[in-house]
């Protein structure tokens, strides 16, 4: 399945019932050098909209929202090692966390690539 | 007005370039009714240096300073011998009037000096890092007590009745109004609590203090182990640091925070403040530390430098979701504090550590000579309680009247309860003179009958 | 997520290493520019830079601790100690030595007759806790500070306790809280704060257990008085409102906003850190202010000591003088007294270990005195003045954000210096190499790239036409496309750009011996 957009920033790919989570692109070029992650531990319970982890560059904090509601089942470890990864493979590598759906519905309410694309260049 | 550069003709001139009739008219966003018609009533007008200096000179004349008597006075605040260099260094204007470095490139001088109280406060602690410095050691604890609740993600911290007082009051304010739980202990004079049994999985902290305000060392080691196989972590205050020279430090027992005083250092008594509060955690808990923090970086030429780092956990860029409000540190005295320890050294610093253990236990055994006085502390460092025949405020404010600050009278810190224990901090600056001193004007009041 | 698209350049950007910093002698330094290492680098075991009497013979009595094996401190003599913090102190803009205009810091003169009063004897050697009969000088200059405050703020009550204006926050609303459960009124879960507001504001009333529901601002920079009735209700506990505010502008609606928030039941909080805008003609009693935090290091000239000692006494209206903490002075039959212990009175409980930050009470009264009345209205019209003088000066060449009058600071946005690749933070370096410190950069929030100029009183016409005159070259040149030039300034400092991204990533926060440090490095 391709990839699901939040107006928040946040990228979903669903395999199966497990969907994985990141940032755009775009939220990390507008976030400049990110120096630190904050990822929720497995086991978690996520609501839809609700904060589910925190990115930091030097001068700003950032909360990522949960894009679906569902259980943690993985988080992005090599994220926490290496942060830099959201600059250099926002939407691959950089991934933060692979959640549980609970509702697979939520989905529907998502943005694909070229709405995402569309509501970028609209609001920024 | 000599601190006022603009003249009458400057101030014209300007008025014409910002196109206004007055200096009034640039307050017209100022409703009319709250404008005073000019300056205020009530208070005198300015005065010169010569005048300023006679009207507080007069002032501070009627306070007997600590100096000119016999003093023994502790309770978390110590009077120490504190080296010219320090307060000569302290009063550069490149110290004194620079702000917060905000633009490292021409706050070097500032960052560095912090990179190295860091390093100083963690070696004396012994503990991995340590912040910038916090107000006090009583809001340092406050703020370890907040920092447990939000590493451990527990509500209810464990306060030993070896804490100060005012520790206790500073940390039991916050978790009234922050919104936790603090359980404290009544006053252990003599010691005897069971910490351990008042841990459940709902505490996040037990604080103890070493030494703690009677007094009295102890290792915490067991404590540390237990707390943390509880799911708790320990948090070990300190208020007299020259201790710290001497004793087995916090971080070898295993705390995981020391929120310290560090007034000892370089800092006069100054009527209580300002002071430098020490903070120090172990190295996993460094992102939930408060306070400012200073890292070694390089600049684009390559070269080391310094710069304010991890400032994403405050208030100016977390807003409310901040780790702690605090927005300044107490830097001054954290450069007081850091040119006294360097000036100390290694050397220095065991050497004035021992000299006030040593003139502490002579104190004791004078005292204890005393008739009717008994000092209850085993161990100790520089400061014990003693135990008089009568109440000890009434004995402090006679020996007083006799030019001897003869400690704090417990009751001060504690209103209505233990009247006859008297606290007596021992330090360099007393001499073998103070000290026979205060034996002999104590044995005089003790044995006058003068006093119920 | 949430984005804070403000978030400013933190690493080096690529243009900066073009400039040949090193100086190609042979010991690094420059002149005047001495490099200084680190105090562990200079260690040599058993030196001292104190000389101490022998240690009495006797017995330890330590308990059960023992004594600890080391410290690991260096050892320095006193020559070395002070060349390393005099080069260190070199390495510092300072009021001193020139313009500061850092906006909502108050960057002005020390005056050096404070520090000489701070350190007499009588106040600074004396112990918190000796018995009040030997300290009726020192309470006597609490309560004078007191009298000053309250009439210069038109207050019933002030507390001396908090230890810098955060503190002071902390403490208002900490009180607000008591007056609302004291009263049984507990339904009010929520503070309003300007968007504009400090980051401590929210920070406070957050910490304090309140929600935190914000207040959008007008198209001139003020508080949207609609906005604010629409938010004020029954579960409102109070508005934090910072006045002047953080855009330098004064709050015109003020009076209505103070009526409306009574009139809801909430209380008034004034975050005073602009007070030295309006001290001595203006007492924000006047205002319909409930509760308010005076910055003794901003409007009354105590050192900001490169990041404190600050101190911040709070003033209470009559309807919150119940709860002010503890300790305070009041007049006892046998003179001063000090009420120490909250007891069975309404006193919310303790903000400090001691009394407050009594030396910074001896600096502020004695700066009070030396202005008296007549010198404070002088003072903060001067003050007004500067800051509209240089905003005159300024807005044909930058972007002024709203319009003036300003009061004690003048607030410009990034707009000038769109298209020309040239940021706000460019700019604040370029002014480095000026000689100039900058201007506060990126704060308040609301515009974009803020540029934030508080001259204070103390500067001269002439100091203000030289930075004005640097800052419309370095305008025309940003607009001239010379990125370059911008992205490698500063050239001339002692350190150039930090690279604060490599500092955040991986931290180093103290120095390690290497030996220890090896043996990291090889994990």
């Amino acid at each position: 399945m391709s990839k699901k957009f939040t107006k928040d920033h946040e990228w979903v790919q669903v395999d199966g019932d497990v969907a994985t989570v990141g940032v755009t692109d775009f939220a990390q070029s507008q976030l400049g050098d990110v120096v630190f992650v904050e990822l929720p531990e497995a086991g978690r319970v996520l609501e839809q909209g609700k904060e589910a982890a925190v990115v930091e560059s030097v001068k700003a904090a950032s909360d990522v929202y949960a894009p679906v509601s569902g259980t943690v089942v993985e988080a992005n470890q090599a994220l926490v090692d290496d942060p830099s990864m959201v600059n250099s493979a926002a939407e691959t590598d950089g991934w933060f966390f692979k959640i549980q759906l609970k509702d697979a519905s939520e989905l529907d309410g998502l943005m694909d690539e070229s709405a995402y694309k569309a509501f970028v260049e609209e609001s920024h | 007005m000599r601190y006022l550069p603009l003249t009458e003709a400057d101030r014209q001139s300007m008025l014409e370039a910002v196109r206004a009739t007055s200096v009034e008219d640039l307050f017209r966003d100022v409703p009319k009714a709250a404008q005073l018609a000019g300056p205020i009533g009530g208070l005198p007008n300015h005065m010169g240096e010569l005048e300023v200096e006679r009207l507080l000179g007069t002032m501070a004349a009627k306070n007997l300073t600590a100096g000119s008597v016999p003093s023994f006075l502790g309770a978390g605040a110590y009077r120490h011998h504190v080296p010219a260099t320090v307060d000569h260094l302290v009063q550069r204007g490149e110290f004194l009037t620079a702000y917060t470095p905000y633009q490292p490139e021409v706050s070097q001088g500032t960052l560095q000096v912090l990179f190295e109280f860091q390093t100083q406060v963690a070696l004396l602690t012994g503990m991995d890092v340590a912040n910038a410095s916090m107000y006090d050691g009583a809001t340092s604890c406050a703020e370890a007590v907040m920092m447990a609740n939000r590493v451990t993600r527990r509500k209810k911290a464990i306060l030993s009745g070896g804490l100060h007082p005012h520790y206790r009051d500073v940390t039991t304010t916050d978790a009234r109004f922050i919104g936790f739980e603090a359980v404290a202990l009544p006053a252990a004079p003599t010691g005897g609590e069971d910490l351990l049994a008042l841990v459940d999985d709902k505490t996040s902290c037990v604080v103890v203090q070493n030494p703690d305000v009677f007094g009295h060392v102890r290792d915490y080691t067991d404590l540390a182990a237990a707390c943390q196989a509880k799911g708790a972590l320990l948090i070990v205050v300190v208020t007299e640091a020259l201790s710290l020279g001497l004793l087995t430090p916090p971080g070898d027992m295993g705390a995981d925070i020391v929120a310290a005083e560090g007034q000892s250092f370089g800092n006069a008594l100054n009527f209580g403040g300002p002071y430098v509060g020490l903070f120090a955690v172990k190295d996993k808990y460094v992102r939930q530390m408060p306070g400012r923090l200073c890292g070694e970086t390089v600049d684009a030429d390559g070269r080391r430098g310094f710069v304010l780092t991890l400032s994403t956990r405050e208030q100016h860029i977390r807003r409310e979701k901040a780790t702690s409000n605090i927005c300044t540190n107490s830097g001054l005295c954290a450069l007081a504090f850091s040119i006294h320890v360097s000036l100390l050294g290694e050397a220095g610093i065991t050497q004035l550590a021992q000299l006030n253990h040593a003139k502490a236990v002579q104190m004791a055994d004078k005292l204890a000579a005393v008739p009717g006085v008994e000092v209850l502390n085993d161990g100790f460092f520089n400061e014990f309680t003693v135990k008089l025949p009568k109440p000890a405020a009434a004995v402090v404010e006679d020996l007083a009247k006799r030019r001897i600050l003869g400690g704090v009278p417990v009751s001060r810190l504690y209103p209505g309860e233990m009247e006859d224990l008297l606290l007596v901090a021992v330090t360099e600056t007393n001499t073998d003179a103070d000290m026979d001193a205060f034996a002999a004007a104590l044995t005089e009041i003790l044995g006058s009958g003068v006093l119920a | 997520m949430s984005m804070n698209n403000q978030g400013r350049p933190s690493a080096i950007p690529a243009g900066a290493a073009s400039f040949d910093g090193v100086t190609g002698t042979v010991t690094g330094n420059r002149g005047l520019q001495i490099e200084e290492p680190l105090i562990f680098e200079q260690d040599s075991a058993g030196r001292t830079g104190v000389d101490l009497p022998d240690v009495p013979k006797v017995a330890s009595r330590l308990g059960a601790v023992k004594p600890r094996a080391k410290v690991g401190l260096p050892g320095l003599a006193e020559p070395q100690v002070v060349r390393h913090y005099t080069r260190l102190s070199q390495k510092n803009y300072a009021i001193d030595s020139g313009f500061y205009p850092l906006g909502s810091c108050t960057m002005k003169h020390n005056p050096r007759l404070n520090e000489k009063m701070a350190r007499l004897p009588g106040f600074s050697d004396v112990h918190p806790m000796q018995p009040v009969s030997t300290v009726q000088g020192a309470l006597e200059l609490m309560d004078q500070l007191a009298h000053w405050l309250k009439t210069l703020t038109g207050m019933a009550a002030v507390t001396l306790a908090p230890a810098a204006g955060a503190h002071g926050e902390m403490c208002g609303i900490m009180a607000i809280r008591a007056a609302h459960e004291a009263k049984g009124d507990t339904g009010r879960t929520k503070i309003l704060v300007p968007e504009s507001a400090h980051g401590t504001n929210p920070a406070t009333a957050a910490a304090c257990g309140y929600s935190v529901d914000a207040i959008p601002a007008t198209a001139d920079g003020r508080v949207d008085l609609e906005a604010l009735k629409a938010k004020l209700g029954p579960d409102v506990a109070g508005l934090m409102l910072t006045n002047p505010n953080t855009c330098g502008l004064f709050e015109r609606d003020i009076i209505a906003i103070a009526e409306a928030v009574h009139a809801a039941g909430g209380y008034f909080y004034c975050d005073g850190a602009n007070f030295n805008a309006i001290v001595g003609r203006v007492r924000p009693a006047d205002l319909g202010i409930d509760v308010m935090h005076i910055n003794l290091h901003k409007t009354f000239s105590t050192p900001h000591g490169g990041g404190g000692p600050g101190s911040g006494p709070v003033v209470f209206a009559e309807s919150l003088a119940p709860y002010i903490p503890v300790p305070y002075v009041t007049h006892g039959k046998d003179g001063f007294a000090l009420v120490e212990n909250a007891g069975d009175g309404l006193a919310f409980g303790r903000m400090k270990a001691f009394h407050g930050q009594m030396g910074m009470f001896v600096r502020a009264l004695s700066y009070m005195l030396s202005h008296g009345a007549d010198g404070l209205w002088q003072a903060s019209g001067d003050a007004v003045l500067n800051a509209n003088y240089v905003m005159a000066r300024l807005e044909d060449v930058m972007t002024a954000s709203f319009e003036g009058p300003c009061m004690h600071e003048c607030l410009f946005d990034d707009r000038f210096l769109k298209g020309t690749g040239v940021t706000t933070l460019d700019m604040a370096k370029a002014l480095i190499d000026e000689g100039f410190h900058p201007m506060t950069m990126y704060f308040p929030l609301v515009v974009h790239g803020a540029l934030l100029i508080e001259p204070t009183e103390t500067e001269s016409k002439a100091s203000l036409d030289q930075f004005v005159d640097a800052l419309r070259a370095l305008a025309e040149r940003a607009k001239s496309g010379d990125v370059a030039y911008f992205q490698a300034a500063p050239r001339l400092t002692p350190r150039r750009r930090l690279d604060e991204t490599a500092a955040a990533r991986k931290p180093v926060l103290r120095w390690t011996p290497p030996v220890v440090a090896e043996a990291l490095a090889a994990e």
